[in-house]
C-alpha cells in the first residue's frame, strides 16, 4: 500500500498493446531535433548536465513509475558509478567509453547485490532498506582511499573517444553526451513498452495476481531494479566525464531526493515527465544560483506546491488535458 | 571487572552513560515521530526543522524577551506546537487518504522552506545559548565528570516519554486515539472530533520535537541546519523500533544511542553509519522492527 | 545565475565625465563564486561580493581606465555546479578572474578550469594545500590562508619539549591533512602526539570524543575540523568543564564568525590562527568599520582576502594592460604588494601569497567590551615563516622551471 498507485491517474494508464505509441515517437524525433540545435543555443556543458540528470530520472522513473518501487538510495549507483568512471579515466586513463562502461558496471553489480535484498521488502520499508544500503555506501565513498575524500576525484581527463575522437571540445563531448543519454532514455522506453514492461506494470498492479498467474515475480522486480541502477549508474559515469570530476555530493542522501522530486515534478509514470523534471530542476541550480539562500526556500515550494496542486506532475497533467499517454 | 578490547570499565562507562544522554535526544525526537506516524499515518520529514525551531525559539525568547530557560522549555513546545496547528490544517489535511510519499514529501519541502528562512535571517554559523545557571557545573562519578546538564537530559526526557507512552496506551484519550486510527468514523460516531483529535495530535508531536530543541541549545550549536542531518537517523531509530510503535521508538531510541556510543569508541569514524547497518539487518530479520505490530 | 552590481553603470558614468581614457578602458569582469546559503555563507557569502566591489572602488578603477564589472554567484558547495558557473563565466559572460570560492573540491575545480580557459584565480576561502602543491596552477594566487598556514601558526605556538597533542579530527581529507600538518609541525617542535580519534562528518555529540581525549592526559586537544563541528566540540568542551581541567583547546580551523557564534562566555581562552582580524591596527579598523556599515558584520579573513586579492589583481591588470590570465598572474608574482589589510607580502612562484599570520586568544567575557571584541593577539607569525616552503611542495610548472 506505500508504494504511489500511478494507476490512478490517467496519464500513467497502461498502454493496452505492446510497443510505443505513435505521437511519442513523434517527441521523440523533435526532442532529437532540438537537442541537435540545443548547443548553438544554450551552454554546451548546462546542456550535458541536463541529459545527465535527465536519463537519471528517468531510470529512477523505470523503477518508481513503472516497477512501482520506490527507491531512496538512488544517489548510490549514480555516485558509485561517477567515482569508478573518473577513476578509470584519471588513473588507469580508459578511453571515455570504457571509462562510462566500467562506471556503469559497478552501478549494475551494486543494484544487483542491494536490490536483491531490498526487494524482499515492500512500501516503505523497501525505500528504507534502499535508504540504509545508500548510506554504507556513501561511508564508503567518505572512507575508501580513491574517492578523494571531500576533493573528490579531479581533473580527469577528457580522453579521446575509441582513442581516435578527441573530446577536447564541449561540442564534440556534446555528441558523445547526447547519444549516450538519449540511446539510455530510447532503451528505457523500449523496456517499457517491452513484455517485460508489461509483465512490470501486472506486478505493479496487483502483485498477488501476477504470482497466480505464474510470473516470479521478485525475478522482475529484481530485474527492474538492476536495469534502473545500471541506468542511473550511466548517467553518473557520463556526468563524471562531463564535469571531468567526480565528488561526495552525487553519493549524499539529498541527491537520492533530487532525483525524487525531479521524478515527481515532472510526472511520475509519465515517458517525458522525469526528463522535464530534471531539467527544470537543473535550470534553477543554475539561474537561481544568485538567489542564495532563497533557493533552498523556492526549492521548498515547489515541491509543497507539488504535492498540495498538481501530483500527477506537469506532463501528467498535460496528459490528463490532452488524453495521451505522454 | 573486565576489560573488553583493552578499553578499561570505566571508560566504558562513561561512553555508556554519554549514549544514553545521546539516546535521550534520539528517543524524544522518534516518539514523535512515531506518534505523528501511527495516528496521521505521515512521515514528518520537517520533524528536524522543527526540532531547530525549537532552539531557535529559546534563543528568541531570551534575545528579544529575556524570557530564560525553563519558561522556554514550555513556551518554545507550544510555540512549535501551534505553528504545527498551521501546518496540519492547512496542508497535512490534504493528504491522508494518499499514499507515504506525499506526506513525506510535502513535509520535506516544509523543512527546506523554515530552513531557508532561518538561514536568511540569522546566518549560518549559529547563535550562543548558556547552559542555566542551576544546571551549570556538574558531578564527579568517578568514572568520569557527568555535567549536571546532561543528568537533566536524561530525566527530561525520561520523564516526558514515558508520559507520552502513558497517556497513549493507558488512558482513555489514548484509546479514542488509537481507535480513531483504526476507524474514524467508528470513533466519529461516539461524537468525538476526529479530525480535532488529530491536529492536536500533529502539534503534540511536533511539539516533543521542539521540546527536544531546546534541551539541545545550550549544548549543541544552534544553527539553522542542525536538525537536516539528524533527521536521516531519527527515522531510522524510528524504522528499527517498528513504524508507529510508541514504546519501540522509546526503548529504541535510548538503546540505539548506547550503541553508538560504544561505536565512538571501537570505531569512531562508523559510529554515523553504524545505525544504518542496524537498519538494514532489522528491515532484513525483522520488517516490521523490533517492537512493531506486524505489518 | 548573473548578478550585475551598481559597479558597471557607475564605471560607464565616470567614462562619459573623462572620454579620453574611454578609448583605452579595459574592461574586466570579475566574478566571485562562493557559498551563498550554505555552511560557509557567513565567512564568504555575500560579504566577499562587498570586499571586491569595495576593492574595486578603493581602486578608482574608473579613474585608472579599468571598467570593472562584478558578478556572482553561489556554487552550493558542490564541484559541479562550480565548474558549471566557472566555465559559462569563462566561455558567455566574458569573466576574466574568479575569486573566493570556498570549499576545497569546488575551488580545486575552478582552478582547472581557470588554467584551461586563460582566466586568473584568486582563492581566498579555501583551505586546501593542493591549489598550491600538487594541483598547482599557473593561473592560481591562493591569497588568504591554508590548512598547513593553521597547523604552523597554531601547532607550532602551543607547543613546548614536552607538550602532548590529542587531534579530535573530522573524518574527511580537509580533517586528514590539518591532523597531518598539526602533527609535524608539532614533533618538529619537540612535542608529543600522544592520540587521535576520528569523528564522523558532520557530527553533533562530541562528547564522547572529548572523554577519550581527556582520557588521554594531552596538554593540548587539537580540533581538526571545521565550522558546526568545532562550534559543538567548544560548546561541550566548555561543558564538560574541559579546559578548566588545564587542557588547552586549539581550534585548527576556526573564523571570526565562529567565535561571535560561541560568545566569549564559551569560547574563552581558545587559541586559534588567522591572517587577519578586524581590530589589528588604524588601517583594519578603518576599512572593517566601512565593511560593516554595508554588510552588517565585521569581515572574515576571507572577505579581507577577497578586498585585498582583488586589489593586486587590478594593479596587475593596470600595469600589464591585459586581462589575459597567465600575464596578470606572472605580474603580481613578480610585485610585491603592501596592502593595508595584509601588509607587506608577495606572491610566491606556486602561487601561494605569503604574508604575517596571526595567533589569537578568545578574550574572556569580562575583556570583551563589546560583541565583535573577541581577540587578544598573542603573536605575529613572520610571512617568511607563515607558509609551508615552495621547495619538496610537487608543483609541476614550478620544478619544471627550476
Amino acid at each position: 500500500m506505500s508504494t504511489m498507485d500511478p494507476a490512478t491517474s490517467p496519464a500513467a494508464r497502461p498502454e493496452p498493446s505492446v510497443g510505443m505509441p505513435t505521437h511519442q515517437k513523434a517527441i521523440f524525433v523533435v526532442l532529437l531535433i532540438l537537442l541537435v540545435a540545443l548547443p548553438w543555443f544554450v551552454y554546451p556543458v548546462f546542456a550535458m548536465k541536463v541529459m545527465c540528470f535527465a536519463l537519471f530520472a528517468s531510470a529512477f522513473n523505470l523503477l518508481l513509475g513503472f516497477g512501482g518501487l520506490l527507491s531512496f538510495g538512488h544517489a548510490a549507483y549514480f555516485g558509485m558509478a561517477s567515482y569508478v568512471a573518473a577513476h578509470a579515466a584519471k588513473v588507469w586513463g580508459l578511453t571515455p567509453e570504457l571509462a562510462v562502461l566500467a562506471g556503469t558496471a559497478a552501478a549494475a553489480l551494486l543494484g544487483l547485490a542491494i536490490g536483491s535484498l531490498a526487494i524482499r521488502r515492500q512500501g516503505i520499508y523497501f525505500a528504507m532498506v534502499t535508504l540504509a544500503f545508500a548510506q554504507m555506501v556513501y561511508f564508503f565513498a567518505l572512507q575508501a582511499e580513491f574517492t578523494g575524500g571531500e576533493d573528490g576525484i579531479q581533473s580527469v581527463p577528457r580522453n579521446d573517444l575509441f582513442g581516435l575522437i578527441p573530446l577536447e571540445s564541449n561540442m564534440a563531448l556534446y555528441f558523445f553526451v547526447l547519444v549516450v543519454t538519449f540511446g539510455g532514455i530510447l532503451f528505457i522506453h523500449r523496456i517499457i513498452h517491452s513484455p517485460f514492461g508489461q509483465v512490470l506494470k501486472a506486478i505493479r498492479e496487483n502483485e498477488p495476481r501476477a504470482v497466480s498467474l505464474g510470473y516470479r515475480v521478485n525475478r522482475y522486480k529484481l530485474m527492474v531494479f538492476t536495469l534502473s541502477a545500471t541506468l542511473a549508474g550511466l548517467a553518473g559515469a557520463v556526468k563524471s566525464q562531463v564535469f571531468q570530476l567526480a565528488s561526495l555530493t552525487d553519493v549524499h542522501w539529498t541527491m537520492s531526493g533530487e532525483v525524487v522530486l525531479m521524478t515527481l515534478l515532472g510526472g511520475m509514470g509519465t515517458v517525458f515527465g522525469p526528463m522535464l523534471g530534471a531539467a527544470i530542476i537543473v535550470t534553477m541550480q543554475n539561474y537561481f544560483a544568485t538567489l542564495g539562500a532563497w533557493v533552498t526556500v523556492i526549492q521548498g515550494v515547489i515541491f509543497v506546491a507539488g504535492v498540495l496542486l498538481f501530483r500527477e506532475g506537469i506532463v501528467g497533467l498535460i496528459a490528463r488535458w490532452t488524453k495521451k499517454p505522454l | 571487572m573486565f576489560e573488553l578490547l583493552g578499553i578499561p570499565p570505566q571508560v566504558l562507562m562513561g561512553q555508556l552513560l554519554l549514549g544514553l544522554i545521546n539516546g535521550s535526544f534520539y528517543a524524544v525526537l522518534s516518539l514523535g515521530l512515531a506518534v505523528i506516524f501511527g495516528m496521521l499515518n505521515i512521515i514528518n520529514f520537517s520533524h528536524g526543522a522543527q526540532y531547530m525551531m525549537g532552539a531557535f525559539v529559546a534563543w528568541m525568547l531570551l534575545e528579544y524577551l529575556g524570557i530564560g530557560y525553563w519558561w522556554a522549555l514550555l513556551l518554545a513546545p507550544l510555540v512549535v506546537g501551534a505553528t504545527g496547528i498551521v501546518l496540519e490544517k492547512l496542508m497535512l489535511s490534504r493528504l491522508y487518504r494518499l499514499d507515504h510519499l506525499y506526506g513525506l514529501l510535502l513535509t520535506f519541502g516544509i523543512a527546506l522552506i523554515i530552513q531557508g528562512l532561518f538561514r536568511n535571517y540569522y546566518g549560518i554559523s549559529g547563535l550562543p545559548y548558556q547552559i542555566p545557571d542551576a544546571l551549570s557545573g556538574g558531578q564527579n562519578l568517578g568514572f568520569m565528570f557527568l555535567p549536571n546538564y546532561r543528568g537533566w537530559v536524561i530525566v527530561a526526557s525520561v520523564i516526558v516519554c514515558f508520559s507520552t507512552w502513558f497517556v497513549i496506551e493507558k488512558t482513555p484519550l489514548g484509546s479514542y486515539l488509537r481507535a480513531a486510527t483504526e476507524n474514524p468514523t467508528l470513533v466519529g460516531a461516539f461524537g468525538i472530533n476526529v479530525p480535532r483529535m488529530i491536529t492536536l495530535t500533529y502539534a503534540f508531536g511536533v511539539a516533543l520535537a521542539g521540546f527536544a530543541g531546546v534541551l539541545a541549545a545550550p549544548i549543541y550549536s544552534v544553527n539553522p541546519n542542525m536538525g537536516a542531518d539528524l533527521i536521516i537517523v531519527v527515522f531510522a531509530v524510528v524504522v528499527i523500533g517498528g513504524m508507529g510503535s510508541i514504546m519501540g521508538a522509546i526503548v529504541t531510541g535510548f538503546g540505539l544511542g548506547i550503541v553508538e556510543g560504544l561505536t565512538r569508541v571501537f570505531y569512531p569514524a562508523g559510529s554515523a553509519v553504524v545505525i544504518f547497518v542496524i537498519m538494514a539487518i532489522v528491515l532484513m530479520i525483522k520488517p516490521e522492527g523490533l517492537f512493531g505490530r506486524s505489518a | 545565475m548573473v548578478r550585475k552590481t551598481a559597479l558597471g553603470s557607475v564605471a560607464a558614468a565616470a567614462l562619459v565625465a573623462a572620454p579620453v581614457m574611454a578609448q583605452d578602458a579595459i574592461d574586466v569582469t570579475l566574478g566571485v563564486l562562493n557559498d551563498r546559503s550554505g555552511i560557509y555563507a557567513d565567512l564568504s557569502g555575500e560579504g566577499s561580493v562587498i570586499a571586491a566591489q569595495m576593492a574595486v572602488e578603493d581602486f578608482m578603477a574608473e579613474d585608472k581606465g579599468l571598467n570593472v564589472e562584478i558578478l556572482s554567484a553561489d556554487h552550493q558547495n558542490k564541484p559541479d555546479v562550480a565548474s558549471n558557473i566557472a566555465r559559462q563565466w569563462y566561455d558567455q559572460d566574458g569573466v576574466d578572474a574568479i575569486l573566493d570560492v570556498p570549499t576545497s573540491s569546488a575551488a580545486l575545480a575552478v582552478a582547472d578550469i581557470t588554467a584551461e580557459m586563460g582566466g586568473a584565480f584568486i582563492n581566498s576561502g579555501a583551505g586546501s594545500t593542493e591549489l598550491t602543491r600538487g594541483q598547482c596552477q599557473p593561473t592560481t594566487v591562493h591569497w588568504t590562508y591554508d590548512t598547513a598556514a593553521l597547523a604552523i601558526g597554531t601547532g607550532g605556538a602551543m607547543t613546548d619539549a614536552d607538550t602532548s597533542w590529542f587531534f579530535l579530527t573530522a573524518d574527511y581529507a580537509f580533517g586528514h591533512s590539518l591532523e597531518e600538518e598539526t602533527s609535524r609541525v608539532v614533533e618538529e617542535a619537540g612535542g608529543e602526539v600522544v592520540g587521535t580519534v576520528r569523528h564522523p562528518f558532520p557530527a553533533t555529540d562530541f562528547s564522547s570524543f572529548l572523554l577519550q581525549a581527556q582520557g588521554s592526559g594531552a596538554n593540548v586537544i587539537g580540533l581538526a575540523n571545521a565550522g558546526g563541528d568545532t562550534v559543538n566540540a567548544i560548546k561541550q568542551a566548555s561543558e564538560f568543564g574541559i579546559t578548566q581541567a588545564g587542557q588547552s583547546l586549539a581550534a585548527l580551523l576556526m573564523f571570526v564568525t565562529d567565535v561571535h557564534a560561541l560568545g566569549a562566555q564559551t569560547a574563552q581562552g581558545l587559541v586559534l590562527t588567522e591572517a587577519f582580524y578586524w581590530d589589528l591596527n588604524d588601517a583594519t579598523r578603518e576599512w572593517s568599520a566601512r565593511f560593516e556599515e554595508r554588510h552588517g558584520s565585521k569581515p572574515t579573513m576571507v572577505h579581507a582576502g577577497v578586498y585585498s586579492g582583488t586589489m593586486h589583481y587590478l594593479r596587475g591588470v593596470e600595469a600589464t594592460g591585459s586581462t589575459d590570465g597567465e600575464t596578470v598572474v606572472e605580474w603580481m608574482k613578480a610585485n610585491p604588494f603592501d596592502d593595508p589589510l595584509f601588509g607587506q607580502g608577495y606572491v610566491r612562484e606556486d602561487g601561494r601569497a605569503i604574508h604575517d599570520m596571526y595567533l589569537f586568544e578568545v578574550k574572556t567575557p569580562e575583556e570583551s567590551t563589546g560583541e565583535w571584541d573577541l581577540y587578544n593577539l598573542l603573536a605575529t607569525i613572520p610571512a617568511e615563516e607563515a607558509f609551508l616552503p615552495m621547495e619538496g611542495g610537487g608543483c609541476e610548472f614550478v620544478e619544471a622551471a627550476g
